[in-house]
């Protein structure tokens, strides 16, 4: 298949950035994104051009490095990570734009690629339990309800993409933490700093310059995880709790 | 060292006598390392910084642990945050002696398991200590908040997994490796908070500091400002990985390379049994040539899944579902009854690269063959219904489903083995230190524990057993011999170090050829998987070597790496990694040539019983070959450690 593909070129993070036309006349519907972006890659080198800088790396949908913007939607138009989205979710002839996520706190480092080190600041703040190792009772010391278990798991699942924050006109990234804290305040183990997690992770949130969630749900429709919108529910009931506990 | 060249291709050095493994009886030789091992007063812990490269799970744990106990810790990844780590990509499960099914299990059968599982070519005392500390991660993971899957009464599930006859596999789903690496990756992150470790992402090691014959730092490269930096420490760990990239074409991640344990084998530190690779039974197949990397099914589906092919070439291209049952070969049950598709990784490999090979594949045709077998759902799904299905394995389906765009609960998968783990990696002794003092190897990156084979939901196991419980206990008494002179920036060591990787970074980019890195890494793939991949012969390891030297050659005279040196450049990346791959390979091809025995994922078409088996020459091969780096263009040269089996009786691998 033949396609164009717009995408932002910027030198550095100081650098003005711009979009540009990219012409592929041999592209087939079983490569993955990133696979016809290697294919344009290489064209490029061939000509003597830079390549794009664009970040991946498990290119199984796992690890959560890659991510871009495509024709305006986070991971682009199937809910799944950049890797996994493949050619055949493009027809013959489209003009695809591409760009790095867009968002204040994910400033661009070069072309496609972004910092998100904010995210690990939020966890930083509170997104752990605190056991030392050689410190933990034996495992079965505390049996978890399935249903507790299965629900930590389901939001255990990101892969901290920064979709959500793409996805968001505020730039909240309120269903990440939300994520942590409904993974954490799920389970036993994760009672004792339940209070003080939620509020040391938002005040972060907020410092990082991430904003307030206005309840769209565009965040919760882009994760490739299916991380659902109930789980900032979750985290806003944890920060009411935690004031009432006076923390 | 002897003078003579062996096969025109090595030499032979001194055997390796010593692995450090207290002397007496296996169940107490952990206890009496431990207490033997000098303790570091915690006021004092503070004054020793530890570097660690890569943030895996061996990596991320070990980093959090030595944090906790109060050690000056320096991490860094190649990744933009650690928790990317190509450990999260593991799906299976993780192997604990916890024996919560009653069927049987205990530390001595884990042990037992791993030993045959690895065909007798792992060493004693390590894989039983990882045995013993198995238990303990559970504890320590759970205790973290990994949700584990549990049963209704709430207690944790398992379940089995290739190579062994008993449930002991703990899981999250099929993305165990995520929820293991997300537990140590938040210790990690709870240590940076609390300033015990200092966090370097986007940062590549490229050269290791050996001052006054010691590990002594690392000069990496700041993958965003392409700064050169020094950073040095008195102990350095490596927990970079396997070199599974060598192939181009494999599971592991794009990034995952070999060169921070490459550049610390040519400072000294000897490269254990690089030949021993596994190739996974369940991967997708590979579709065109344009494929970057190849995408693993979890193992599990082995639990669930029959393997078959037609029976009949001319049925290859049928819709699956209309070849009656007849007129399939479930070919894993034919053949081990006992197992059935629950055999090991390199005999489920083997097994289906030779129906393949015989015309029986399914799928595309690729070049000559169909290179695909089917793993069919539909008795588990007539057995357990969808939904049970579904519960089990459904990220995988989907994920299936997402790169062939076909449906696997109504058409069978295909799938084809793919590389995906490396046995080998840098030779450490007991306390996972390798031959320079002061360089430890934990993870996929040392060689210690898997033997010739890696059974499934070992490297979990493997990695955190290193980075949370052996490691710290066994560094420490390194770090109490000290203290060690203070080293500066302007340390002769130091400075040769930094201006090696200046150089190169500069050579790199003044090349200025006609081809582009990929073009170089694809090829030596290709050689790799066709010489050194599942079955390797001596005419072909010879040729494999021969292409290898001469493609290294036009990859410094002709590769085309575009851009500066102070920016962000991934092309520049690669390359470095590429020229590393391109010296390993050749090791790789030298080490499978010399080992004239088929053992675990090491098949040897000269070396098999008369029914197609890998047939192991115990009597000349029982060793480890730890090689040491001769020198630029020198032969390398073979340190053998033999292996000495005092608790298990070595057999010929019977799985049938």
């Amino acid at each position: 298949m033949k396609v164009t593909v717009r995408i932002w070129r910027q030198d550095g993070p100081q650098a003005e950035g711009a979009l540009k036309d990219y012409e592929l006349d041999d592209i087939s519907e079983d490569m993955s994104f990133l696979e016809m972006l290697d294919v344009l890659n290489e064209r490029l080198i061939a000509r003597g051009e830079e390549p794009v800088a664009f970040d991946s790396d498990c290119r199984e949908g796992i690890c959560g490095m890659c991510g871009l913007m495509i024709n305006g939607e986070a991971h682009g138009p199937v809910r799944t990570t950049t890797c996994q989205l493949h050619m055949r979710s493009f027809a013959d002839g489209d003009v695809i734009t591409v760009e790095p996520w867009r968002a204040d706190p994910f400033p661009v480092i070069k072309d496609l690629v972004v910092d998100r080190s904010a995210f690990d600041r939020i966890i930083q703040a509170g997104g752990f339990i605190s056991v030392n190792t050689g410190a933990a009772p034996e495992a079965h010391s505390t049996p978890v309800p399935k249903e507790n278990a299965d629900r930590a798991f389901m939001a255990a699942e990101c892969i901290g993409c920064g979709a959500c924050v793409a996805a968001c006109p505020n730039a909240s990234a309120m269903l990440f933490m939300g994520a942590k804290v409904t993974h954490l305040g799920e389970l036993p183990q994760g009672q004792p700093e339940r209070d003080a997690r939620v509020v040391s992770m938002v005040a972060q949130h907020d410092a990082e310059g991430f904003g307030g969630c206005t309840n769209l749900g565009e965040c919760s429709r882009a994760c490739p995880k299916g991380i659902p919108l109930n789980v900032i529910s979750q985290m806003n009931a944890d920060l009411r709790r935690a004031k009432r506990h006076g923390k | 060292m002897t003078d003579t060249l062996i096969e025109g291709l090595y030499r032979e050095g001194a055997p390796i006598r010593d692995t450090k493994a207290p002397p007496g009886d296996i169940t107490k030789k952990w206890e009496t390392r431990k207490f033997e091992a000098a303790l570091v007063n915690p006021a004092n812990r503070r004054k020793l910084t530890v570097i660690i490269v890569g943030t895996g799970l061996a990596g991320a744990s070990a980093a959090a642990t030595l944090g906790e106990q109060g050690y000056n810790v320096k991490s860094f990844c190649y990744q933009d945050s650690p928790r990317r780590a190509h450990s999260i990509a593991a799906q299976g499960g993780i192997n604990a002696a916890k024996n919560y099914k009653g069927d049987g299990d205990s530390v001595f059968r884990l042990f037992y398991d791993t030993v045959k599982g690895g065909d007798y070519r792992s060493r004693e005392s390590n894989v039983y200590r990882l045995a013993e500390v198995s238990a303990n991660i559970i504890d320590q993971c759970v205790a973290q908040g990994v949700p584990f899957a549990r049963e209704y009464g709430g207690l944790l599930d398992n379940r089995s997994f290739g190579g062994v006859q008993v449930s002991r596999t703990f899981y999250a789903r099929g993305q165990t490796g995520q929820q293991l690496l997300l537990g140590a990756y938040q210790a990690l992150e709870r240590q940076v908070a609390a300033g015990t470790v200092q966090m370097f992402a986007r940062h590549e090691m490229l050269e290791l500091i050996v001052a006054d014959g010691r590990a002594r730092g690392i000069v990496a490269r700041d993958l965003v400002t392409g700064e050169i930096e020094v950073h040095l420490a008195d102990a350095v760990v490596l927990a970079s990985g396997g070199y599974g990239n060598v192939f181009f074409l494999s599971t592991n991640a794009m990034g995952s390379n070999v060169t921070a344990t490459w550049r610390a084998h040519r400072k000294g530190a000897y490269f254990g049994n690089p030949c021993f690779t596994q190739i996974h039974p369940t991967c997708i197949p590979v579709t065109g040539t344009h494929q970057s990397k190849l995408t693993l099914m979890s193992e599990s589906l082995r639990n669930d899944g029959r393997i078959w092919v037609p029976k009949r070439r001319e049925d290859c291209d049928k819709d699956p579902r209309e070849i009656p049952d007849e007129d399939r070969d479930y070919y894993l049950e034919r053949i081990y009854p006992a197992f059935g598709n629950l055999v090991p990784r390199d005999i489920a490999s083997r097994q289906a690269k030779n129906v393949c090979d015989e015309g029986r594949g399914v799928g595309p045709m690729v070049g000559d063959f169909r290179r695909g077998v089917y793993l069919d759902f539909a008795d588990a799904i007539a057995r357990l219904g969808e939904d049970a299905v579904r519960a089990k394995y459904g990220n995988l389906f989907d994920m299936y489903q997402q790169i062939t765009g076909e449906n696997p609960y109504e058409v069978p998968m295909r799938i084809y083995p793919a590389v995906h783990y490396t046995m080998g990696g840098l030779w450490v002794d007991y306390d996972l230190e390798s031959t320079i003092p002061g360089l430890f190897v934990a993870g996929e990156a040392n060689f210690s524990d898997h033997g010739a084979n890696r059974l499934g939901a070992s490297a979990l196991m493997q990695g955190l057993a290193d980075g949370y419980f052996v490691l710290p206990n066994t560094i420490r008494d390194y770090l109490a011999k000290g203290p060690y002179p203070k080293l500066d920036d302007n340390d002769p060591a130091v400075v040769e170090a930094r201006q090696e990787v200046e150089s190169r970074v500069n050579r790199l980019l003044s090349i200025n050829g006609e081809r582009s890195v990929d073009s170089f890494h694809r090829e030596l793939g290709n050689i790799m998987w066709e010489y050194c991949g599942m079955e390797r012969t001596e005419e072909g390891l010879r040729k494999g070597i021969d292409l290898i030297r001469a493609l290294r050659d036009e990859f410094w005279r002709n590769v085309r790496v575009l851009g500066s040196a102070d920016t962000l450049n991934q092309s520049l990346e690669k390359a470095g990694r590429v020229a590393d791959f391109l010296e390993l390979g050749e090791l790789m091809c030298i080490d499978a040539l010399h080992r004239r025995e088929s053992c675990g994922g090491h098949f040897r078409a000269e070396s098999q019983t008369e029914d197609g088996e890998a047939l192991r020459h115990d009597d000349e091969f029982a060793y480890v070959a730890a090689w040491e780096w001769g020198g630029e263009g020198q032969p390398p040269i073979l340190h053998k450690e033999p292996l000495v089996y005092e608790n298990i009786e070595l057999k010929q691998r019977s799985y049938k």
